[in-house]
């Protein structure tokens, strides 16, 4: 059996048709937007707490993103995490007193770096290190401090009862 | 007693022995493919057989599968309070599970049998022998462009399969239930990555590539009788889905 043209029609249809599901798989529905990749410029960044921050999460300014998290690694000389973030070159006049936090999207959502812009006339460059950064706030030590500090006004306030 | 022991050994020593033809004819195939990929008409032919004619059945599944994710989803996340991650959860599930398995499943029914019916009737009607007698080599005339074009296509259908799904989550979870769209594109962006979509193209070539063996070879070697290739249909598909699943379990366990 040889392939007809019709055959050969249908096939190269199909596989079209395939390569272009593919094609929108890797596209449309993954993070990694086309072209954000050549035109970046690094920075790094320690944080004391990084949480839940994840490789690949957002870095946005005012809630616009601006780059991804690359890499997250462990300094055994500061003992902190390093965190190397990368910012597409289109934001490259990042004042280089800038400060970086870890935020959490929504009271679920997943975690973001954000940076909020200092007042300096000179600007990040490549490779360079934000000096001011914020650490990821872990819900369960806060809600400890939270219920430690409510035990210990309670209980000022029952000694102080007791004194009068 | 012991005619029960010499029962369990014979049946055991079958059971190695057909595990063992299953591995020597899927490594010829494997060997043979450089050579046939010389000949492309007739691997061309094969993926038109394996592939776009199961193009509807294919499409159709993936649609109705995304549209039962959709609702599913929506109802088991409503409860939490994050259908918004309604696309997530569509897109995962098809891109990295449902997707290859289920077309693994279809293509076992739908094309697996017509290979091993096809090849077994052949069989049948002695058309393989007259082949050897030609001293045309039947497997590398009838079952390597067969083995091929089940293999080219099956990454491909898994692919169409959970495009349209996710068309069809879309449909049920942002038409139908108001879900935003935004968040239902968005979220999934956020959380598919190139990895996931990987670990379903490679899960979906070795089903192909067991799915086709499996047809092949149970064709190849049916009784011929009406019998032998009723029966050699049925254990494709039994032995395929089977074989997927197991598969599919191992895989996922390699590569979360």
């Amino acid at each position: 059996m040889r392939a007809t043209p019709a055959i050969e029609v249908g096939t190269g249809l199909f596989v079209l048709l395939g390569f272009a599901a593919l094609f929108f798989l890797v596209t449309q529905i993954t993070s990694r937007d086309i072209g954000f990749g050549d035109n970046t410029y690094r920075l790094n960044a320690t944080f004391e707490q990084v949480g839940g921050l994840k490789v690949g999460a957002p870095v946005s300014m005012s809630g616009v993103t601006i780059g991804r998290v690359e890499s997250i690694g462990y300094d055994f000389n500061e003992y902190k995490a390093v965190v190397r973030l990368r910012i597409d070159q289109r934001y490259d006049r990042i004042p280089d007193d800038s400060d970086a936090s870890i935020f959490t999207a929504g009271l679920l959502g997943g975690q973001y770096v954000g940076i909020g812009p200092g007042g300096s006339e000179t600007f990040f460059k490549d490779g360079d290190q934000i000096q001011f950064t914020q650490s990821a706030i872990v819900l369960e030590s806060l809600i400890s401090k939270f219920l430690f500090s409510k035990a210990g006004e309670q209980a000022d306030a029952k000694a102080s009862e007791g004194a009068k | 007693m012991m005619r029960l022991l010499q029962e369990i050994r014979s049946r055991t020593v079958d059971l190695f022995a057909e595990v063992g033809r299953y591995a020597l004819f899927t490594g010829r195939l494997l060997m043979e493919t450089p050579r046939a990929l010389t000949r492309p008409s007739l691997v061309i032919t094969q993926v038109h057989n394996a592939g776009a004619l199961s193009l509807v059945i294919i499409m159709l599944s993936g649609l109705f599968v995304g549209m039962v994710l959709g609702l599913q989803g929506f109802d088991l996340l409503e409860r939490f309070g994050s259908e918004d991650s309604l696309g997530t959860a569509a897109a995962l599930g098809l891109v990295k599970e449902l997707g290859p398995v289920v077309t693994a499943l279809l293509f076992a029914g739908r094309a697996g049998t017509a290979l091993a019916s096809e090849l077994g009737l052949m069989r049948a009607t002695d058309q393989l022998s007259a082949m050897e007698i030609m001293a045309v080599d039947p497997i590398r005339r009838v079952v390597m462009p067969r083995f091929l074009g089940g293999i080219i296509a099956m990454p491909l259908l898994a692919a169409i399969f959970s495009m349209i799904g996710i068309f069809g989550a879309q449909l049920i979870g942002v038409q139908m239930m108001g879900v935003d769209p935004g968040q239902f594109w968005s979220q999934m962006r956020g959380a598919v990555e190139h990895g996931d979509i990987m670990e379903g193209v490679i899960k979906s070539c070795v089903f192909g590539v067991a799915c086709s063996a499996i047809a092949v070879y149970e064709g190849f070697h049916s009784l011929p009788t009406a019998e032998g290739v009723g029966r050699a249909t049925t254990r494709t598909v039994v032995i395929s889905s089977v074989v997927v699943l197991l598969l599919d379990y191992m895989l996922t366990a390699v590569m979360l």
